[in-house]
């Protein structure tokens, strides 16, 4: 990958709550349209790192820098302010508790944020919801509040609503993780197509199935660190670091 | 005895100006706190802190006197009836400051970083995303501090303010009918509450989400 341009570049990123460090000289770079997968036991950092991505968690130490500017800038705080709203435009993030606005429909969901921030018209913003919906294959569930949805379908929805910005860069933390084993593949099939479409993606997930089929490179986290990363094929079947073959064979067990 | 009932009725009214002038008054108080005590800045932090456990921390009476009484002594001169709105409105805005700043703290956070990660700015998300979650929320707690304002204006008769209470006092030394001039005002407060609990029923039905 190194003739490639690195689209997303973290630098020697720390993260500490407190005396508790999370994040231990992280250094990660992504190419345009690369698709990473991160793997690792929970409590190893991968929500923190991937929430540093757009300072949702500000990191401690080092730097994130996304299409050729630093996403971490320390500027005083107004300035900051109008920075991170710009840059956090241009990266769609995706929860595991969906974080769908309760008191807005799905379309009202999806097209709240270009609306405000992008000035579309009523129009045009009902026509980008439909849009989005439409790609989601929610198009006919497009005036139902989340409460009235099911799992897959609420983050389906937030994927909509994440793309309506039409983001550079997704970002997904554990996106099935709380859905129920049925409704994981419509989830995973809307994330195969913007797979398909090229989009640059980082992904937390705990589906080693998943992450072999789409994901270009996966990384194994373990307390803070990326012990080990490589292209699927080999990282899954032939594992050189002891932690990794452990947390894999571990597993594969509770996977049985 | 049929005498009074016009005089009650006028001061129901007084009441009611009281309770609705106050309620303003206490919700610009509890909004203004209530922020400033979510501020990034330690010195709203602070003395919104103070303002709410100094207020909640007295008796009413007693910031009424000080304000009627004591204010002109610190060049503050107003009628009885303008101490008794400002002083039952600011200290009905330090309670309603706890409910509001409740209600916005008990919207989950992942409902903020949504919106923030898509861009919103953080008084966009307030505005777009949190307030009108919390609102819902605060409709009875504010419809509970409502109803203590509401039977607190009764404290205003101890600085003349001809509202009920008063009212109800001052036609006991005419009518020598103490028992019958308390129930009459109190029949007539429980009134005014009723229909006000009813209406705030009524609200919180009206503004659930679907
Ligand atoms: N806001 C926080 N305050 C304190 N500790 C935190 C916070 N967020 C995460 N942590 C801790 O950081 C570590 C890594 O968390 P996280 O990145 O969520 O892990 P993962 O996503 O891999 O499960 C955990 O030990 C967690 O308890
Ligand atoms: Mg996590």
């Amino acid at each position: 990958m190194t003739d490639e341009k690195s689209f997303v570049e973290i630098r020697h990123a720390q993260k500490a709550f407190g005396s508790l460090e999370v994040l231990k000289d992280i250094s990660l770079s992504v190419a345009q349209g690369q698709i990473v997968g991160i793997i690792g036991s929970s409590g190893s950092g991968k929500s923190t790192l991937l929430r540093a991505i757009n300072d949702l968690d500000p990191l401690t130490g080092g730097e994130v820098w996304l299409d050729g500017v630093q996403v971490n800038q320390k500027l005083p705080h107004r300035q900051y302010e109008k920075h991170i709203n710009q840059m956090r435009q241009q990266v769609g993030m995706v929860f595991q508790h969906f974080n769908l606005f309760p008191h807005m429909t799905a379309r009202e969901n999806v097209k709240m944020a270009p609306m405000m921030l992008k000035g579309l018209s009523q129009e045009e913003a009902n026509a980008l919801a439909e849009e989005q919906l439409d790609h989601v294959g929610l198009l006919e569930r497009i005036d139902y509040y989340p409460s009235q949805l099911s799992g897959g379908q609420k983050q389906r929805v937030a994927i909509a609503r994440a793309l309506a910005m039409k983001p550079k860069l997704m970002l997904f933390d554990e996106a099935t993780s709380a859905l129920d084993p049925e409704l994981v593949e419509e989830v995973n099939q809307v994330m195969r197509k913007l797979a398909e479409q090229h989009m640059t993606m980082i992904i937390v997930t705990h589906e080693m199935d998943f992450a072999a089929s789409v994901c270009d490179r996966v990384l194994f986290m373990d307390q803070g660190v990326v012990v080990e990363e490589g292209p699927p094929a080999i990282l899954f079947t032939n594992p050189t670091q002891p932690r990794t073959r452990e947390f894999l064979r571990k597993h594969l067990e509770g996977a049985k | 005895m049929l005498k009074v009932y016009p005089f009650f009725l006028e001061a129901a009214w007084l009441t009611i100006v009281l309770s609705v002038l106050t309620a303003v008054l206490g919700l610009i108080c509890g909004t203004l706190a209530a922020f400033a005590r979510l501020s990034r800045f330690a010195v709203l932090r602070f003395t919104a802190a103070a303002y709410v456990s100094l207020f909640r921390g007295t008796p009413a009476l007693i910031q009424l006197f000080i304000l009627y009484f004591g204010g002109p002594q610190i060049g503050i001169q107003l009628d009885a009836f303008e101490a008794g709105v400002i002083g039952l409105g600011i200290n009905a805005g330090a309670y309603m400051a706890e409910t509001i700043r409740g209600g916005i703290i008990s919207i989950d956070k992942g409902q903020r970083e949504a919106a923030r990660t898509l861009g919103l700015s953080h008084w966009q998300a307030m505005h777009k995303i949190i307030l009108p979650q919390a609102a819902r929320l605060m409709v009875r707690p504010l419809g509970v501090n409502l109803n203590m304002l509401i039977k607190a204006t009764a404290l205003v008769a101890a600085i003349s303010v001809v509202e009920l209470t008063y009212t109800a006092q001052r036609y006991i030394g005419s009518t020598y009918k103490p028992f019958e001039m308390f129930l009459l005002a109190g029949v007539l407060y429980m009134i005014i509450i009723y229909v006000t609990g009813r209406g705030v029923a009524w609200l919180d039905r009206k503004v659930q989400i679907t």
